[in-house]
């Protein structure tokens, strides 16, 4: 090998060795916040559940039961049955991934587009930054459930739809977040020197900027997929979802329009604790995340 | 006393806000796929008459800027379209849904900001006794609960074992009886959808209170307070309470959006005849007028109660009334 | 009239104690200023608090006797020392930038002061704020005026008066004039000499400042990381100090007249009061330091008819 590879590849070791012991020392912060812990247990918990869901679900959701309509929890039916006659358990257990990915998607389109408002509001001049800031308080203004609704009616119906809807209203926070962010690293002395040696604004955005933006964008990211499953459930349980397509939401929706609430509660209990569950789960992960790399978070 | 600047400020803000929100309703709804006459009517084809009818009204053959003059023009006038379902006016059906709202939502904020303050202020007076450890705890697990579970639970429990009604604002025609009796039927029919919307909305504002009132209790100006050998009480509410409340109030009015989602999933699952059950009533119908005068109207009024919480600001914070 | 014997106030850390006082004792007499000098956190604020029992939790007063007229305030139950505080001993904070509440008019925060000790009416109450603001060359119209609508110095004076709304035997003021600008200083100090003739307080005056205290004091009390090095009459203290940290404050101050030089300075920081400190606490940072200044601890002996001084070798040195 030449020495210039013998070079490469030795920085590139020391820059992996570099990359675990912050990985290591950032574990060692996390684990002392013992509500962070549990969230993260939590959370392994639920992908782990739809990673195995077809080891874990009894039976095929869509199968149907036909002497087993609305059955209360049983040994065979461990959440019971619906008023098609299919079990629950199998379609909680089927849609826990779907309602997490769901969340995933539509928290990273916000949440990027949220990084990029922030990062340009707080990066160029007052001019651009006022602008963005309007931007956001208008989208603020708007209350978000609403406009969700309006824009997943208006493009046809369907999981996509949803993603989108949830994704083009909840970047508000994230934008905000990374905006003072951007702007306090704007004024370092790193970045002046970096100007000074003739680097471009994107350079600077790029390398120096945006590494020390991520942290926190993806602190806040945590709770954006926390709501973003409280969104989707909402969107899906009051009739935008696919019907096709199982999620918790679409359970309680069906659960509903069959007006089988007021008499099941095997029904309604199961697919609601999983959300509850979940998005607790990311809340104490996003908010322990939140006070390791947000210094002006204050311990409640 | 009040600074006119700030006032007048406020006020253009507001006009300005409400231009920007009637310009994009006017373009959300023409990103609709399909041909212009998807938005005003629907069916298999219309005769030509129809269709010079609606060019007349909606200027639909006009190039874009033209409609969206003409729809300005009509907005304006209360000519907010007619339903695709019952033909009738959409801002007669918008407006008395939106008064219930208001009446149901109110209430459900008054109930939530006072106990977020009262049980705030304990739990920072209290740090870290159990009261306050679990009050923190019980706030993150409702967060944490989809409001209209939430109601689905409360339903249940309402209906099968308090035998509440369910649906509509009272079972006894308006008029028949008195009003005492009328008011108990009223509150029967609120209670849950209040219940779960107050469950929704007072963790939050304990949250902001007690953390408002915890950083009140580190400036100097307790420290003084203290040393004037004054009493506990006049301690907490003249110097803590009165400074603590302003950043409440701020939570309070960027909250308003936020409660309007809680009152639609509240409405939908207790079907309470507001403006979340119109909503979801449009959704299922496909009733895109309504759809689109619903949202214009709640965006106003939440743009609204922003604008008169922007007005009451100043007399809870003297900084503002003099800049 | 108050005596502090022996204070020790330690606070709560997790690495152990920190003993901020330890063992301060001295004396006030009517009519007199005492100032209360020393560095950034040696204490002095500490003790201020300590005698009215203002402490934050973290802090807790260990030992000794606050003596206000032969009686031991740190005896008494909290709902008693509410009527001493601001009553008897009232207290004038540094850095007047947010020691007002900023949503209370000036006038509701002087008049809750007097009602909660006085039982006058509003009138009364009313006739005594305007009294209070002449006194501090304050126009009484601005009383309804709120603490952002004045500057900075007219707030030390608004917290001046209040200070004194109940005619409290000791007003103690903790760094006056740190956060104001020179001239506004100047102001100040005029306005607390002039108050002390026509009133004839009593004052703890604490500050860091040396120029403040010639100007005010009677007597000070030179205070060094939680301990008092040396007390004595201003005229003693300022021609004739005695203790090696003194002289050098002293030696610190530039003068106007004297040939350019370098500034002296005392090299080496205050100890760490959470872990061992020398017997001495100066020690590391004195000249004369010796062994035994590290073993022993010394006591406070009298080096004149109105001072003593706490230091082994006290009469050895001689002032440079």
């Amino acid at each position: 090998m030449s020495n210039q590879t013998v070079l490469e590849s030795e920085e590139k070791y020391s820059t992996a060795r570099a990359y675990i012991k912050t990985f290591v020392e950032f574990s060692r912060l996390y684990r002392r916040n013992r509500m962070g812990v549990i969230g993260l247990c939590m959370l392994i918990f639920f992908v782990a559940v739809a990673i195995l869901t077809p080891y874990l679900a009894p039976y095929d959701p869509t199968t149907t039961f036909s002497s087993a309509f609305l059955q209360p929890p049983s040994w065979t039916h461990l959440f019971g049955t619906n008023e098609a006659g299919q079990d629950l358990f199998s379609q909680v257990v089927y849609g826990t991934g779907p309602s997490l990915i769901i969340g995933f998607a539509a928290a990273l389109i916000a949440t990027t587009i949220g990084t990029l408002i922030g990062l340009t509001a707080g990066y160029f001049g007052q001019l651009i930054r006022d602008l963005l800031m309007r931007l956001t308080d208008f989208f603020l203004v708007i209350p978000a459930l609403v406009l969700m609704i309006v824009l997943a009616s208006i493009m046809s119906s369907g999981l996509t739809s949803i993603i989108l809807a949830i994704g083009l209203v909840g970047w508000t926070g994230t934008a905000r977040v990374v905006m003072s962010q951007t702007l306090s690293l704007r004024e370092q002395t790193f970045v002046e020197a970096s100007k000074a040696s003739g680097a471009g604004d994107f350079y600077i955005l790029r390398s120096h900027i945006l590494p020390n933006v991520m942290p926190v964008a993806f602190a806040q990211t945590v709770l954006v997929v926390a709501n973003s499953i409280l969104y989707e459930a909402t969107l899906t349980f009051l009739g935008l979802g696919n019907p096709a397509q199982i999620t918790w939401g679409q359970i309680l929706q069906f659960a509903f329009v069959s007006g089988a609430i007021t008499t099941s509660w095997w029904y309604v209990l199961p697919p609601g604790i999983s959300i509850m569950l979940v998005v607790l789960a990311f809340s104490l992960t996003g908010y322990s995340l939140d006070s390791i790399f947000n210094p002006r978070v204050r311990k409640i | 006393m009040v600074n006119v600047t700030y006032v007048a400020k406020k006020i253009l803000g507001l006009l300005v806000t409400i231009f920007l929100v009637l310009s994009f309703n006017f373009y959300l709804f023409r990103i609709l796929p399909g041909n212009p006459f998807t938005l005003l009517y629907r069916g298999a084809s219309l005769p030509p008459e129809a269709k010079r009818d609606l060019n007349a009204q909606f200027g639909l053959d006009q190039p874009l800027w033209v409609q969206y003059l003409i729809y300005m023009r009509n907005t304006a006038s209360g000519n907010f379209g007619i339903s695709y379902q019952t033909h009738a006016s959409v801002l007669g059906l918008v407006v008395p849904s939106l008064i219930n709202t208001v009446v149901l939502l109110s209430v459900a904020s008054a109930i939530s900001i006072g106990g977020g303050i009262l049980i705030g202020m304990i739990a920072a007076w209290r740090r870290g006794s159990r009261i306050d450890v679990t009050f923190s705890a019980a706030t993150l697990v409702m967060y944490s609960m989809p409001t209209f579970w939430l109601g689905l639970v409360l339903l249940f429990v309402g209906v099968i074992y308090l035998g509440l009604p369910v649906g509509e604002m009272w079972t006894i025609s308006f008029g028949t009886v008195d009003m005492l009796t009328q008011f108990a039927d009223l509150m029967r029919h609120m209670i849950l959808p209040l219940l779960t919307l107050v469950l929704g909305l007072v963790g939050q504002y304990v949250l902001v209170m007690k953390g408002a009132l915890l950083d009140v209790f580190t400036e100097d100006y307790m420290i003084t307070a203290r040393a004037k050998g004054i009493s506990n009480r006049k301690l907490l509410w003249d110097h803590g309470f009165r400074n603590a409340i302003l950043p409440m109030m701020t939570l309070v009015a960027l909250n308003l959006g936020l409660s309007i989602g809680g009152a639609i999933q509240t409405e939908t699952v207790f079907s309470w005849p507001g403006m979340g059950l119109l909503i979801y009533r449009s959704i299922l119908a496909r009733d895109y007028p309504v759809l689109q005068g619903a949202f214009l109207m709640v965006t106003i009024a939440v743009i609204f109660a922003n604008f008169i919480a922007d007005m009451l600001y100043p007399f809870l914070d003297p900084r503002v009334a003099s800049k | 009239m108050l005596r502090v014997e022996d204070l020790k106030t330690y606070y709560k850390t997790p690495q152990g104690f920190l003993k901020a006082v330890d063992g301060v004792s001295f004396t006030l007499e009517k009519g007199e200023i005492l100032g209360l000098v020393g560095e950034s956190a040696c204490g002095k604020t500490t003790v201020a608090l300590s005698t009215i029992r203002l402490l934050s939790p973290a802090a807790q007063v260990m030992g000794g006797k606050v003596l206000l007229h032969g009686e031991d305030l740190l005896e008494k139950t909290e709902n008693e020392m509410r009527q001493v505080r601001w009553r008897n001993i009232s207290i004038i904070f540094q850095g007047a930038l947010n020691s007002l509440n900023p949503v209370l008019s000036v006038k509701q925060q002087i008049a809750e002061a007097i009602l909660a000790h006085l039982h006058l009416s509003g009138e009364e109450v009313d006739t005594a704020i305007n009294r209070l603001f002449t006194a501090v060359r304050l126009d009484p119209d601005r009383k309804r005026n709120y603490p952002h609508e004045f500057s900075g110095g007219m707030k030390q004076r608004v917290m001046i008066a209040m200070a004194l709304a109940c005619n409290p035997e000791v007003v103690i003021a903790d760094e006056p004039t740190t956060a104001l600008d020179v001239i506004v200083q100047r102001q100040i100090l005029d306005l607390i000499r002039n108050l002390r003739d026509e009133l004839h307080l009593s004052m703890i005056l604490i500050t860091h400042d040396l120029s403040v205290v010639a100007q005010l004091c009677d007597k000070v009390a030179i205070m060094y990381a939680g301990k008092i090095v040396e007390f004595g009459d201003i005229f003693t203290i300022f021609e004739n100090p005695k203790h090696p940290y003194t002289q050098a404050l002293l030696k610190s101050i530039p003068k106007m007249e004297a040939t350019k030089a370098r500034l002296s300075h005392i090299p080496g920081s205050v100890p760490d009061l959470t872990g061992e400190v020398p017997a001495c606490r100066f020690y590391g940072r004195c000249q004369f330091g010796q062994r035994v200044c590290e073993e022993v601890e010394p006591k406070i002996e009298q080096s004149g008819p109105q001072s003593s001084v706490a230091c082994h070798f006290w009469r050895s040195i001689e002032p440079r």
